[in-house]
């Protein structure tokens, strides 16, 4: 049986591996102390096999891993969280924000136009907080359009 | 006497008017942030870091405001625990044990009250506590050398990875993970960059506070979606409140004891205050005469817990202070808070900056008065705020936490790695994997491998002078003792939790 514990395990160790990989390529200046830069991440590496290989030969139980509708559901909401990530640098903070935050409430709690509501209004409520009160360096709308 | 002159040298600096508002607001926000189920202590810190940073604050304005939220999510997260059932922080389980059936029984308003208080005699006496010991500890760290620091480094992530996860080794994967992402950037000694494949928002290395916000805030998000924040109405009803001075009165050596037991494990590196709750109801439960009394009901059964967990939260605060070792969670999110107000922990704090330890601790001290105000008249207030229902709440955090990061650094590329920590956060959740030893990880990993780099330049790369002195032999037996010892006394700790059959109970 597939568990989430084996699979999680075998990455970390590819990853570990990686890691390796990439800290010999360190270089290292004429000033060096004894140990270097190197030395350090071996180690970590190191136990991060060791843990991992932990992992797969004796994993726990298995977790409950959300399935169909419900990994639609989180897949929509990392979406969301990426579009906004770069959404919010060339439109401000409002649109996105309200965006944002309207599709959340509705994967939490149906209802879109209750959802829709919310989302406005924690965008301009948001907005107003951090930039009139707060005062913190925030564009409320697009380059150009004001604010 | 030296302590009283710092202490009012402290009160001159924290007493004004000023910090005073500080206080207050981030003991109401602080409050909130520990009642809400979901959203604890490390959370609400961390959330509020990047903000107070964008702000502008001034490095004691903003630790007053900070520490302030930190104690008030401590004694908040009782009030779910009582009304809901809901631990509203992890150190809160206990509380449920004995307040929910309280709540229940039409105590809720008494249940409320003694834990209030039960808070602030923990928190108040830690506070004292941090203020006798924390000088006397720093006097101890000046002995501390790069070897000696390693190996308190070590001792911190195996305490805190044998006693807060059931799996020694997803702990220590957990720090390894961290360790390895604090490697992430430009090596100090030699300038020469590590693991950034070119990339140049890596040059600086990894955030903490990206990190941190996203394990501990996004990751909430994509749990919360995924059990649909099951049901949180408050099912008890709440009458009017009065002070039960009698119930006071019976429970006040239960708060004592928790007290006590809760500041030990609270110094200790790595325990923390989950540990603390759960060792004083355990103690409680052991010493009092009306056992079964316990888990139906019993006042002291939520004085102790809530005592313990209050004085583990200020008895964590003397390794933080004193030797930048955090003692838990959230300690661990108070220091990457001095870090980014650049302030170092470790005993040169109490010597070069006196004035910013001392306004902190009297800052603790109003802080305690203000939330026993807030806790116990105004309980009510809070109470109200618990019916927000969470298809507001959880949106609007999630933003607070993008807009925190946004304002900090300004850079899609900080906010993509925080939705990439959120997913890891919510994969590690899902294994039951602890995340708390990725922060320290991010946080220490860079001081680690310094101490370690510096030790063997000291003894020109010989290994063995890790072990030289009898402080690195004291604190490298503890550290294998708290990684190791807890497999085997986990059988011997859990079980107590059920209702007991233990043959040896029956002779009293």
């Amino acid at each position: 049986m597939i568990r989430g514990d084996r699979i999680f395990g075998s990455v970390v160790i590819v990853i570990a591996l990686g890691y390796i990989l990439s800290a010999r390529g360190i270089e290292t200046s004429f000033m060096s102390d004894p140990v270097g830069p190197r030395v350090f991440p071996y180690m970590i590496a190191a136990v991060m096999i060791v843990c991992s290989l932990v992992m797969v030969l004796r994993p726990d139980p298995e977790a409950d891993w959300p399935a169909g509708p419900m990994l639609v559901q989180l897949a929509i909401a990392f979406g969301v969280l990426v579009a906004y990530a770069y959404a919010i640098t060339p439109l401000g903070f409002i649109v996105p924000t309200a965006f944002a935050s309207g599709v959340l409430c509705w994967q939490i709690g149906g209802k879109p136009v209750r959802a829709a509501i919310t989302g406005m209004g924690l965008g301009i409520g948001l907005w107003v907080l951090f930039r009139l009160i707060l005062g913190l360096g925030l564009r409320g709308l697009p380059a150009g359009w004001g604010f | 006497m030296d302590i009283l002159s710092n202490l009012a040298m402290g009160f001159e600096i924290a007493a004004s008017p000023y910090t005073l508002l500080l206080a207050v607001i981030g003991c109401f926000v602080g409050t909130i942030i520990g009642a809400l189920p979901g959203l604890g202590p490390s959370n609400g810190v961390a959330l509020l870091i990047p903000i107070s940073f964008s702000m502008g604050l001034d490095a004691i304005s903003a630790l007053v405001l900070l520490t302030s939220v930190y104690y008030g999510a401590m004694y908040g997260g009782r009030i779910s625990s009582i009304l809901l059932n809901i631990p509203g922080d992890e150190p809160a389980m206990m509380t449920t044990l004995d307040g929910y059936p309280m709540a229940k029984q039409g105590r809720a308003a008494e249940a409320l009250v003694v834990s209030g208080v039960a808070s602030f005699v923990g928190a108040f006496a830690a506070t004292i506590g941090l203020m006798i010991f924390a000088p006397y500890l720093a006097r101890v760290a000046f002995k501390f050398g790069p070897a000696e620091y390693f190996a308190l480094y070590m001792l911190a992530f195996c305490t805190l990875g044998g006693i807060g996860s059931n799996n020694q080794a997803k702990s220590a994967l957990a720090a390894a993970i961290g360790l390895a992402i604090a490697m992430i950037g430009l090596d100090k000694t030699t300038g020469m960059p590590r693991f950034t494949f070119g990339e140049l928002h890596l040059m600086d290395g990894v955030d903490f506070l990206v990190a941190i916000v996203g394990l501990f805030a996004v990751a909430e998000v994509f749990f919360f979606i995924e059990t649909h924040g099951k049901d949180s109405a408050i099912g008890v009803k709440l009458g009017k409140i009065l002070v039960p001075w009698k119930m006071l009165r019976q429970t006040s050596g239960a708060m004592a004891r928790g007290t006590g037991i809760g500041f030990v494990s609270g110094v200790l590196p790595g325990a923390g205050a989950s540990l603390g709750s759960f060792l004083a109801y355990m103690a409680e439960k052991s010493a009092s005469r009306d056992k079964a009394s316990f888990g139906t009901g019993n006042p002291a059964g939520v004085a102790a817990p809530e005592a313990g967990n209050n004085a583990a939260a200020g008895g964590a605060l003397v390794p933080m202070l004193t030797l930048g070792v955090p003692g838990s969670g959230t300690t661990a999110v108070l220091l990457a808070l001095l870090l980014t107000l650049n302030i170092t922990p470790g005993p040169l704090l109490f010597t070069e900056r006196p004035e910013v330890v001392w306004s902190l601790i009297a800052a603790l001290l109003i802080a305690n008065i203000v939330l026993l105000l807030m806790n116990v008249p105004m309980i009510k207030i809070f109470v109200h705020i618990l019916s927000v229902p969470a298809w507001i709440l959880l949106p609007g955090v999630t933003m607070v936490a993008f807009v925190g990061i946004y304002s900090l650094t300004g850079s899609s590329f900080d906010m993509l790695m925080m939705v990439g920590f959120g997913v890891l956060g919510y994969v590690m959740r899902k294994l039951s994997i602890p995340t708390v030893p990725v922060i320290l990880g991010i946080l220490l990993g860079n001081a680690m491998e310094d101490n370690l780099r510096r030790a063997m330049v000291l003894s020109n790369g010989d290994w063995t002078f890790l072990f030289s002195s009898p402080i690195a032999i004291g604190l490298w037996i503890a550290a294998i003792l708290g990684f190791v010892a807890p497999i085997f006394l986990r059988g011997l700790l859990k079980k107590p939790a059920l209702p007991d059959n233990d043959p040896t109970t029956i002779e009293d």
